[in-house]
């Protein structure tokens, strides 16, 4: 199941840089979505995967260290998507103004102006 | 009293050079003088001491976790140099007090003037290295800035520029070289290396250093092929070329060199490649100083000629050289300094420095005539001055040089016959040949002006005279700090009919016989200088350093383009690069990859829909497609989540990604169309750069997940969630509680985000901003 996973977080980093890497800044948006899916699922990997333990203490307040799951890391994983919500909501109205002001969204184009 | 002191003093007169300027203009070089003049005096009742040997030092702690101090000596040699940088800076002083007169911003020159002096100073009485090399990039920095003194103009700027950088250069390596002497040593002190120089000269490392301050010291002293800075650097006015070209810059090289003689003097090598050196530079020197017409660049080249004699000197290491380069070392200071402050002067009085422009000076200004022909003189090695001693004592040690001699003598002999040559022609051309229509009618230099070339043509007539109060004051104590092994010699003005004074002789029977048929000399030296020394050294410098310039527009126009992916392409490529060479170094063990067989197909299913639904966000030719297929993949990590007891991860996933979604589609058709900007071609280069990035990605998270954490400190978190925060949700816990600090901060930076998006959606721009 981890070489899956792996699979995928590799993959989903894949598209991160890929997407990072088009001159279309809309795209580039999509992939800091796609970085900051792939960083929580590696984050996740790293607590070690166990199913049906969730993170709870038992009814009188005891845990049983061998039957859960490593909270941390869903703790942190948990900061982090909705930190990743204000970045994309944020970047995606900042592309929006960008368009409005400047009539491009090609960064190459940027580059160019930017220039002497 | 401390050397230290004198040391501050100097410095402190430096800064409070400009204000004594600004009240007291009219006298501020005589007043100005007056503290060099008491710290020479100090330095001349130091004399008696030292030469009986007493050795004064102090040291101070500066690093001293690196073995860095800075450590003060007097002994016979840094005596010699200070009371010739204090005495001639004294005399400059006052003689510049008058020179800039016209000038303006006097003060800041007196105070450049005076740092130089001060730094020069700390410079020769250093022996750790490191503060040996900081006082000598003082001294360039200092000089660089009066060089380009007058730097309205244009030759000025560049002549400054040449200088430092040379000299700069020659720092570096210099301090690179020092580095290295001090590998075998373990220390910078210059004391400790010279009690056991064999430690260094039988080190691999030797050869290395030596070359780097060889490098160091003839880039400072002007030593061929880097004689050309100093011609040029006459731009700068008069005192400075006076005082650059005597006793300061120039002879820090030389200086250099006689300080570390005792600790190399017994390698091959450093006698050959100053030997060699030298005499090159003795020759070359002499003879550029024929064709030129300018008397400051004349002296500028006799000044190189000179150099290379004190390096060949140095690098013959007879009993005979030591002695001549100590003598010479005196001669040269005392007429060169003389002869820079007269050039300045008939500049001064006539408006120009052209030999050619000038003539019967004699007639207007008597007295300057006289000190002007005792300095050339002495420069031309004649009778009574001190200047025939020092050049019967070169022929001398020329004559008994060991190896080379016979081409060491006949460059010695053809250079100073050029120096006799240039000398005559100076006196002569300037102060009697037929009167010139002058653009200013000249008159006799004001009292200032004078004195400090009187006092130093007296000395040198009188040290001519009664040699033997040099050879006991200075000479045999300097010998004990560069040549411990060798005895003084006997100075007398007349040592009766022998070869040398033969030589002396013909020299200047030659020199007569070129200066007869002048133009035809001149004519000849310029004919071969046009066809053999066609290489303007100064313009291939400044050459190189504008290719140097243009290479580097080049180089940041191609690091520095400005292309955003571009540089996030060479982030990713070289972190790629890097951690595949990791992976690929240490090898794969104990990991055994799971077939996929044993997984569920369940899990198969939601890998297969988050790959293809990022496929879909990849590859969608509209918005709206790329804005749901990247919801799909949030929803299938959302499903990873649950089954792996993620169960509030999952919970928030689906509510943020439905509000992703849902801002997504709101905002999608206000935003710019969709498009496909790269080619296939580029487009297949990312996608490789992108898989070979998450293919390490994944390679790193299969290590991971063989080598689970130890010390874990989400056991605390778990075990300490009930009992310390009364919770039974230990994620929840963690963030509300034990770490609530952070969640705090969570909820400031979407405060921030809510705040800038809505100062982006509702402030618009006027147009024209």
């Amino acid at each position: 199941m981890l070489t899956l996973l792996a699979v995928i977080i590799g993959f989903l980093y894949a598209s991160s840089i890929y997407m990072f890497l088009r001159r279309s800044i809309v795209k580039l948006v999509l992939g800091i979505v796609f970085l900051s899916h792939a960083t929580n699922l590696l984050l996740f990997v790293t607590g070690g995967l166990r199913s049906g333990e969730p993170a709870f203490t038992a009814e009188d307040g005891t845990v049983d260290l061998a039957a859960v799951s490593d909270p941390l890391p869903q703790a942190l994983i948990l900061t982090a998507i909705v930190i990743g919500l204000g970045i994309t909501a944020f970047s995606l109205v900042l592309v929006y103004r960008f368009h409005q002001e400047t009539g491009t969204v090609d960064l190459d184009e940027m580059a160019e102006q930017d220039k002497p | 009293m401390k050397l230290a002191y004198l040391l501050i003093i100097l410095y402190a007169l430096a800064f409070a050079a400009p204000f004594v300027n600004l009240y007291l203009r009219k006298y501020s070089g005589w007043i100005l003088a007056a503290l060099p003049i008491l710290v020479f005096g100090y330095l001349l009742s130091q004399v008696p001491a030292v030469s009986a040997g007493t050795v004064y030092a102090e040291e101070y702690a500066w690093i001293p976790q690196l073995n860095v101090n800075l450590r003060f000596q007097l002994d016979g040699l840094s005596l010699l140099f200070a009371m010739l940088i204090t005495g001639i800076g004294g005399l400059i002083l006052i003689y510049a007090g008058y020179y800039m007169r016209s000038y303006e911003k006097t003060g800041r020159f007196f105070s450049y003037l005076i740092f130089f002096m001060a730094s020069m100073l700390g410079l020769v009485l250093s022996t750790n290295l490191i503060g040996l090399f900081v006082f000598w990039e003082l001294t360039s920095v200092s000089s660089f800035l009066l060089i380009g003194f007058k730097h309205e103009k244009p030759e000025a700027r560049d002549a400054a520029l040449q200088a430092l950088l040379i000299t700069g250069l020659g720092g570096l390596a210099l301090l690179a070289g020092f580095v290295l002497m001090s590998i075998p040593y373990g220390t910078f002190e210059l004391t400790v290396m010279i009690a056991n120089p064999d430690l260094l000269t039988g080190h691999r490392l030797f050869i290395p250093a030596l070359i780097l301050i060889l490098a160091g010291a003839f880039t400072k002293s002007a030593i061929f092929p880097f004689h050309f800075w100093l011609p040029g650097a006459m731009q700068a006015p008069s005192p400075v070329s006076a005082f650059l070209h005597s006793a300061t810059m120039v002879k820090a090289g030389v200086f250099l060199l006689a300080r570390l003689n005792p600790l190399m003097d017994g390698s091959e090598i450093w006698f050959y490649s100053l030997s060699v050196f030298g005499a090159t530079t003795m020759f070359v020197g002499a003879w550029l100083s024929i064709a030129q017409t300018d008397i400051k660049k004349i002296l500028a080249y006799t000044t190189v000629s000179a150099m290379g004699t004190l390096v060949l000197l140095i690098g013959t290491n007879t009993t005979y050289s030591m002695n001549a380069f100590l003598i010479f070392l005196l001669v040269h200071a005392f007429y060169k300094a003389t002869l820079f402050m007269m050039a300045g002067n008939i500049e001064k009085k006539t408006g120009t420095r052209e030999i050619e422009q000038l003539g019967n000076l004699r007639a207007y200004m008597p007295i300057a005539t006289g000190i002007m022909l005792l300095a050339l003189l002495s420069m031309s090695g004649l009778p009574p001055m001190l200047g025939f001693i020092g050049k019967e004592l070169i022929y001398e040690a020329k004559v008994n040089a060991p190896g080379a001699a016979p081409f060491i003598l006949a460059m010695g002999f053809l250079a100073n016959t050029f120096m006799v040559f240039v000398s005559i022609r100076l006196a002569l051309d300037i102060f009697w040949g037929k009167e010139v229509r002058f653009t200013q009618k000249p008159f006799e230099p004001d009292i200032s002006l004078l004195t400090g070339p009187a006092i130093l043509v007296l000395i040198s007539l009188f040290l001519g005279l009664f040699p033997d109060i040099i050879e006991k004051s200075v000479v045999t104590s300097a010998l004990r700090a560069i040549s411990p092994d060798t005895e003084p010699v006997d100075l007398k003005i007349w040592h009766g009919f022998n070869l040398v004074l033969l030589l002396s002789a013909i020299t200047i029977l030659t020199g007569v016989m070129l200066y007869l048929y002048k133009t035809k000399t001149i004519a000849f030296a310029r004919m071969v200088n046009l066809r053999y020394f066609r290489t303007r050294f100064s313009k291939r410098f400044f050459d190189f350093i504008g290719l140097f310039l243009h290479l580097t527009k080049k180089k940041t126009a191609f690091v520095q383009h400005g292309y955003h992916r571009f540089y996030l392409m060479t982030i990713f490529i070289a972190t790629s690069v890097l951690v595949w060479y990791m992976i690929a170094k240490v090898p794969f063990t104990h990991i055994q990859l799971e077939s996929l067989r044993t997984v569920p197909l369940f899990y198969i299913a939601v890998a297969a829909l988050i790959i293809m639904s990022a496929i879909a966000t990849l590859t969608a030719q509209s918005r709206l497609i790329a804005f749901i297929s990247i919801g799909l993949v949030s929803f299938g990590i959302s499903v990873i989540f649950i089954t792996f007891s993620g169960v509030d991860l999952a919970i928030t996933m689906i509510m943020v990604e439905t509000l992703m979604v849902i801002l997504g589609a709101m905002v999608v058709y206000h935003l710019p169309k969709y498009l496909n900007y790269s080619g296939k071609s580029s487009r297949v280069r990312d996608a490789m750069i992108a898989l070979a990035f998450g293919s390490f990605m994944t390679v790193l998270v299969i290590k991971t997940g063989a080598a689970p954490p130890q010390d874990k400190v989400s056991d605390f978190f778990s075990l300490n969630s009930y009992p310390l925060a009364h919770g039974k949700n230990i994620v929840n816990v963690i963030l509300v509680d034990f770490r609530a600090l952070d969640t705090m901060g969570e909820i400031t930076v979407l405060a921030i985000a809510a705040i800038g998006i809505y100062a982006l959606l509702k402030v618009k721009l006027k147009p024209g901003e």
